[in-house]
């Protein structure tokens, strides 16, 4: 795998990030809220982060990302096509039948997806019955798994997070995508989350809180988790919904409506301006 | 002088639990599950020989399939166990997402079912378990008619390489089939044959005992009866079925569930739409069960032979009409 510098990484999720919203424009349904804020987490993994192979996706000792908010896929897709497990025309065919991209993702269809997620709640107990059985087979793999804020409500995930604890699975790294806002409206109104450092750290985790859309943090965390040898990591990321685009960003309105084709004329120009800031390579 | 010695009854969650110490053996790849229920799933004999590939996920059965999903993923055999009241029952949808489109092979054990759980009352009574298991594709569904058979049917489980629910009973019952007899899943069993049948019953569970009871007393009054042993329910033997369809004329289908979505309703989309004959189904009428021995909660609910003799005239009618 190739690995990008963190300058790198801000060029690779700003094309993501314009990937996200020409494919849930071109079928006109998706999530582009949740989408947006997790790129920078996910391409850190892709590009930096994740011992991976995109020419050997099944490769047994590869590290496995477990996504739980599989509503996100469409940043997983083009950070999966950006780093080579598939073609980027596939990319156009998000939602549309017959496509190996399923609105939400399908283990078997595409390679680079572990599991098949969205149904909220069960992606972390997924990740720990993965890490258990590595250690039984010492294997030397990591396994990192991205939750959103929203299915902390579901107790399928606590119970996960209880079990973590209990076979202190240190191969095992959560990312929260601590964004704040779920569905139906703010995540502190439709089932108070906070103090969730606190709770993690309760529940006998290790815990760490970063900016989400910083590279430098969430690389530094990630070492740091995999240096933990006690339990498991759960890495809060403070996370912007929509981020990158000016009239998505924290506005639970966006968790899942697609934009019009003017609003993502004008969602991509803004992203097309940022590329143009970091300058030539 | 030789006697013929009445083998004692036992229990299918035995006859499992001493199967899967069989494939504990053979294949080190296959790991046990449960929700807090080591012994009354008859898993504590595996957990104290492979304490290694035993997992207690405590009284959490939405993680302890999603669990199970994972290790599956990574290249094990999970085995879960709990009471079918809560596994499928708590967690059908992690089910349906994690273990069954992934088409993952994992063993899901419901135990307690039926009226087995008699004592406990209607909450611990699993009576809906098959319909549901038996609507979501890539799952296999067997329920084991014995002690001999449910330890087979875990051997032969965990090779399939899919999801396989298997359904078991608390209550020790009566040995139908041997120890040598075959069992392969998805075939039928015809523990009874006769030349020129007038009624097929086919069942599927321990209620098979009282199957051959009824078989035997309509024999003495004149009515000849085949009977199958149908332990899966899904895939269903559908060539067999038909075939008794075609023979006997008439079909009662006999278990210990809801006669909706269960073995019946599985016979009766399959004969109507190929061979249309006056069929019965022998099952709980749409009622939660309630606190009661095992024996009489069948009887209240006409599970007996005489229950099933009463439907096995009244589809008989219906066939010389």
């Amino acid at each position: 795998m190739k690995y990008l510098s963190t300058q790198g990484l801000k060029r690779e999720a700003n094309k993501v990030r314009q990937d996200v919203i020409k494919m849930i424009t071109s079928v006109g349904s998706g999530h582009p809220g949740g989408s947006l804020g997790i790129v920078d987490v996910m391409v850190a993994l892709y590009f930096r982060i994740m011992n991976h192979n995109p020419d050997k996706p099944n490769w047994k000792d590869r590290d496995r990302l477990i996504l739980s908010s599989g509503h996100t896929c469409p940043a997983q897709y083009a950070a999966l096509a950006h780093a080579g497990y598939f073609v980027s025309t596939k990319l156009s065919k998000l939602r549309k039948l017959g496509s190996p991209l399923q609105g939400h993702p399908e283990k078997g269809k595409l390679p680079g997806i572990e599991t098949t997620s969205g149904p909220l709640g069960c992606g972390l107990a997924q990740a720990v019955g993965i890490a258990l059985a590595a250690r039984m087979d010492d294997a030397r793999f990591r396994i990192f798994c991205i939750t959103s804020d929203g299915e902390h409500d579901s107790g399928n995930h606590w119970e996960a997070v209880m079990a973590a604890n209990k076979y202190k699975l240190s191969n095992l790294t959560l990312f929260v995508d601590r964004n704040r806002i779920q569905i139906d409206g703010p995540t502190e109104e439709v089932m108070p989350l906070d103090p969730l450092v606190e709770k993690y750290k309760a529940f006998g985790w290790h815990v760490l809180e970063i900016d989400g859309h910083n590279f430098e943090e969430i690389i530094k965390a990630s070492d740091e988790a995999r240096a933990c040898y006690q339990g498991p990591t759960a890495i809060i990321a403070k996370i912007v919904p929509g981020k990158g685009v000016s009239f998505m960003e924290g506005d639970f309105r966006w968790h899942g409506k697609a934009p019009s084709p003017e609003e993502a004329k004008q969602a991509l120009k803004e992203l097309v301006d940022e590329e143009k800031s970091y300058g030539r390579k | 002088m030789k006697r013929k010695v009445m083998e004692e009854n036992k229990s299918t969650r035995e006859g499992f639990g001493e199967g899967l110490i069989e494939v504990g053996e053979k294949n080190p790849d296959v790991v046990v599950l449960t929700a807090d229920l080591r012994d009354s799933t008859k898993v504590s004999k595996f957990a104290k020989k492979f304490p290694n590939r035993f997992f207690d996920a405590g009284v959490a059965e939405q993680s302890l399939v999603t669990i199970a999903s994972g290790m599956a993923n990574y290249g094990k055999i999970p085995v879960v166990t709990s009471f079918a009241v809560f596994v499928p029952g708590r967690c059908l949808e992690q089910i349906r997402t994690t273990i069954a489109i992934n088409n993952f092979p994992v063993i899901i054990v419901g135990s307690h079912t039926g009226f087995s759980a008699g004592l406990d009352g209607a909450t611990h009574q699993a009576l809906e378990d098959i319909a549901t298991m038996r609507t979501i594709p890539n799952m296999t569904v067997v329920t084991p008619c014995d002690f001999y058979e449910a330890k087979k049917a875990i051997v032969e489980a965990v090779s399939l390489g899919g999801p396989v629910y298997l359904r078991l009973e608390r209550d020790a019952t009566p040995i139908i089939t041997k120890e040598d007899s075959k069992f392969k899943i998805g075939k039928i069993d015809t523990l009874k044959d006769v030349k020129d049948p007038q009624v097929a019953l086919i069942a599927t569970g321990p209620i098979l005992s009282e199957v051959l009871t009824a078989a035997s007393r309509l024999e003495k009054n004149g009515i000849s009866s085949l009977v199958l042993n149908c332990h899966t329910i899904k895939p269903l033997d559908t060539q067999a079925i038909i075939h008794a369809a075609k023979i006997a004329g008439a079909v009662v289908t006999i278990e210990v569930h809801q006669k909706a979505g269960g073995l019946g309703s599985a016979v009766t989309e399959l004969l109507s739409q190929n061979f249309p004959i006056p069929v019965g189904i022998v099952g709980v009428r749409d009622l939660f069960g309630e606190s009661g021995k095992p024996d009489e909660l069948l009887k209240k609910h006409g599970l007996t032979a005489e229950g099933i003799i009463k439907k096995v005239k009244e589809v008989i009618t219906r066939k010389n009409n």
